[in-house]
């Protein structure tokens, strides 16, 4: 690991952020087409969610994990608050591990 | 919660405060554990700090330090993380509206651009609020970030494991309670729907981050008339909350 590394990493990565402020300063984009990245924005954050919790570094992160953010989801869904539902998700994992 | 007009920054912030500190506090935990694990593998703390400063993208760090630690060619450490983080592109797009004002408003904001920042401004339905919400939750999360990281590097190997407590299923079950509310119409519900489908189908077959990005192929069922939905039941920005 080398600053080198982290430097190019950091530059490539602010580089993919700023492309859409930057370009979206010179272009019009219509109502439809702001909807549409709007769901392009919510189906790439839910995707990243549900992939977040099925795995690990590629392999499966086992049923715990994903029993526990399926309860998260279940009690977010009943508009529980923000913390009951990121308390109860770890608690429920912490707890299935633990048996 | 759709209080009338007069409500002022002040208390915008305030509403958001409670899930904001608890998001900024599952990633102080997770920060810590970063750093923790970056020390135990040898990796320079110093490095990791000015990493966690710089790039601010969670996975791409831990990607980092346990990939480069393990002695894998450093370009293939780079295009892995450049990939997980490819994602940002697409928010970047969506958060134009967000991100709008002077060029330095621009390049200062799309570095607080992470899952959980554009994760708050989604789940706000009105464009000032959804302003409010990116950068109280971008800067909150940004100011923990680095220093939990230098902080787990600091206190060493007993913080090295971040499913103690679960909190593994706290970080994503915090994004899923932000992406509900964003989910306004049917079309958006099928869009979201097949994305997780094609991305938790094809992580095995491809990178995480490629995987992820797959899910964007779901956003053309938002498009799609689907046989039995009745004509002209698209509803443009539903506000039908």
């Amino acid at each position: 690991m080398t600053l080198g590394l982290v430097l190019a990493l950091a530059a490539g990565t602010y580089a993919m952020r700023a492309a859409g402020p930057l370009l979206r300063g010179r272009l019009r984009v219509s109502e439809r087409g702001r909807w549409l990245l709007s769901v392009a924005a919510v189906t790439l954050l839910a995707a990243f969610v549900a992939v977040s919790a099925c795995y690990e570094s590629g392999s499966f992160a086992g049923w715990p994990r994903v029993i526990g953010v399926l309860v998260g989801g279940v009690l977010a869904w009943r508009r529980a608050p923000f913390v009951v539902v990121v308390l109860v998700a770890a608690g429920v994992t912490a707890g299935l591990r633990a048996l | 919660m759709r209080s009338p007009k007069r409500t002022d920054r002040a208390s915008d912030t305030a509403r958001l405060l409670p899930a904001v500190a608890s998001m900024a506090l599952a990633l102080v935990v997770v920060g810590a554990s970063l750093g923790a694990i970056a020390v135990s593998s040898g990796a320079p703390l110093w490095l990791v700090t000015v990493m966690a400063a710089l790039v601010f993208a969670g996975g791409s760090e831990f990607l980092v330090v346990g990939l480069a630690t393990a002695g894998a060619a450093p370009l293939t450490v780079l295009l892995g993380g450049w990939l997980l983080n490819a994602r940002h592109l697409p928010y970047g797009l969506a958060m134009g509206d967000v991100l709008d004002g002077g060029l330095g408003r621009r390049l200062l904001g799309s570095h607080l651009l992470v899952d959980e920042a554009v994760a708050f401004a989604l789940a706000e339905s009105e464009p000032r609020r959804r302003r409010r919400a990116y950068w109280v939750a971008g800067t909150t999360l940004y100011a923990v970030w680095a220093p939990s990281v230098l902080l787990g590097g600091l206190l060493g190997r007993g913080l090295g494991d971040p499913q103690l407590f679960g909190l593994d299923a706290a970080l994503p079950a915090g994004l899923l309670t932000l992406v509900l509310p964003a989910v306004r119409d049917r079309p958006t519900a099928r869009a979201v729907l097949l994305g997780c489908l094609l991305a938790v189908l094809t992580v095995p077959l491809l990178d995480e981050g490629l995987a992820v990005l797959v899910a964007l192929l779901g956003t053309a069922a938002a498009l799609l008339p689907v046989p039995g939905a009745r004509r002209g039941a698209y509803v443009s920005e539903g506000e039908a909350v």
